[in-house]
């Protein structure tokens, strides 16, 4: 237990001052790893959004959408910052590759499952009506999707900071696994205090995430939210 | 004696180079004969630790995530404090987890197992609740008009309808944790991680990254095609019915 107070001591001298001469402050730290971690995010959703909705929206490409997800899980995201590094040379670029080939695959899947579930009577309903494809996409599918399709960016939210702080035993600095990968300057509680603010940004994270979820989820389905809230919902439904 | 005899020969420095070929000197793509000379001692041993690591840690957090699916099933209420506990705990990283841990259980294997055991539990016990949650009301109606008890109905009815959603559960939780015993090294020296953390301090050498990297992701396809099999074979009804 004393290793927690000293780690918190070392939280409290280094949050918004560095104590260290080498080290930015840890909100500095935070910060960073956030910057790195919301690029990759972004990059990330730009790329897997579009196809997840679409194959979802065509009821195709089950097989991929559920696959791809599943190799992705199986990177180690250490490996893949490794071979990253061994052919292009550690840098942000190779870290952002990684973050973005480990985020890829749960919002693909994701946003599949969360398309292609939507029942299928609303759909049919909106062509009686006659929506567009755009429409019946757009006003329909989307919005009934976005629990889901949200619970995927979440999981990926959590990859990207958990593989951002991994970055730093493969050697990136700028951020908040510069000091838990390095005991030898920081000591136990500098690594502990580090790792209690890792943790403590990726809830914070998750947590505005769920509320930005919230805010844009319709009104008529914000009830059945145990149901739907926490990352993993779709796997169960994938199976 | 043996001691002495080191002693009397001085410091030794080994002499990589001798033993070394031009393609690990040039640091290549790929030199097959470090991997045959590496095999016996580095690699094999390697692959065998995660192997039992990853095992072990689905193992322990199949059987908490059973009792905690099935107490939860039969109180409601429960349901809502373990999903929010599990969520919790598998939102936390892994590296912060594992250095979290090694506080106060020390660098060992049981920091190792519990941080990937903990990363089980949310994914089982989901699976085991959504497959439980599942099981039609008339085939428990027709359970209990066959006279069953509660404890029948469980085990010979909503068990085994339940068991490809578990199965499903088991094969994301083992792929899961294959992936992240790669980091265990940083409390627990042993399992894959190892060579990769070498690979990285050397330089870093290609070979040995695509070797380690490469025998994490093949184990962990190896372990969910296992899986499937295992399902197949328990659950025949499930492809005469596809079929």
């Amino acid at each position: 237990m004393h290793e927690f107070i000293e780690a918190f001591r070392f939280i409290a001298h280094n949050g918004a001052v560095s104590g260290y001469p080498e080290l930015p402050s840890l909100t500095h730290l935070a910060l960073e790893t956030l910057k790195v971690g919301a690029i990759g995010v972004a990059i990330s959703v730009v790329l897997a959004v579009p196809l997840g909705v679409w194959l979802g929206h065509l009821h195709r490409g089950s097989f991929i959408a559920i696959n791809v997800g599943n190799i992705g899980r199986a990177l180690p995201s250490l490996v893949v910052l490794a071979i990253g590094d061994a052919f292009l040379g550690l840098g942000l670029t190779v870290v952002e590759v990684a973050l973005v080939i480990l985020a890829v695959p749960p919002i693909v899947t994701n946003a599949y499952l969360a398309v292609d579930g939507v029942d299928r009577d609303l759909v049919d309903a909106a062509k009686g009506m006659g929506m567009s494809e755009l429409e019946i996409l757009t006003r329909v599918e989307l919005p009934l999707a976005v629990p889901l399709l949200f619970a995927g960016i979440r999981t990926a939210a959590l990859f990207v900071i958990s593989t951002t702080t991994i970055a730093a035993l493969a050697g990136f600095s700028g951020s908040l696994g510069d000091v838990i990968a390095n005991e030898t300057s920081y000591h136990f509680s500098g690594v502990l205090g580090a790792a209690i603010c890792v943790a403590v940004l990726a809830l914070a994270v998750d947590g505005a995430l769920t509320l930005v979820q919230r805010t844009i989820t319709p009104r008529g389905l914000r009830e059945v939210k145990l149901e739907q809230s926490p990352a993993l919902a779709a796997e169960a439904a994938a199976t | 004696m043996a001691l002495v005899q080191i002693a009397a020969a001085g410091p030794v420095i080994p002499n990589y180079a001798a033993q070394s070929s031009s393609c690990e000197v040039h640091n290549r793509f790929f030199c097959g004969e470090w991997v045959s000379r590496n095999w016996g001692p580095v690699l094999w041993p390697a692959l065998r630790e995660h192997v039992l690591l990853a095992v072990v840690a689905v193992a322990i957090g199949f059987a908490i995530s059973m009792v905690l699916a099935l107490a939860a099933h039969r109180y409601a209420w429960l349901e809502r404090p373990t999903i929010l506990v599990t969520t919790i705990l598998y939102t936390i990283p892994a590296l912060a987890l594992f250095e979290l841990l090694a506080a106060p259980v020390g660098l060992n294997v049981y920091s190792a197992e519990i941080a990937l055991v903990s990363y089980t539990l949310l994914i089982l016990v989901r699976n085991i609740l959504a497959g439980l949650r599942a099981v039609p009301a008339e085939v428990l109606d027709a359970a209990e008009g066959a006279g069953m008890s509660r404890r029948q109905t469980l085990v010979r009815v909503e068990l085994p309808l339940a068991l490809p959603a578990i199965i499903a559960g088991l094969r994301i939780a083992i792929v899961t944790i294959i992936a992240l015993a790669t980091i265990v090294y940083v409390v627990y020296d042993r399992g894959l991680g190892v060579p990769i953390h070498t690979a990285l301090g050397e330089g870093p050498f290609k070979t040995e990254l695509i070797v380690a990297g490469g025998l994490a992701i093949g184990l962990a396809l190896v372990a969910d095609g296992l899986l499937v099999l295992v399902q197949r074979l328990l659950t025949p009804w499930t492809r005469a019915r596809a079929g």
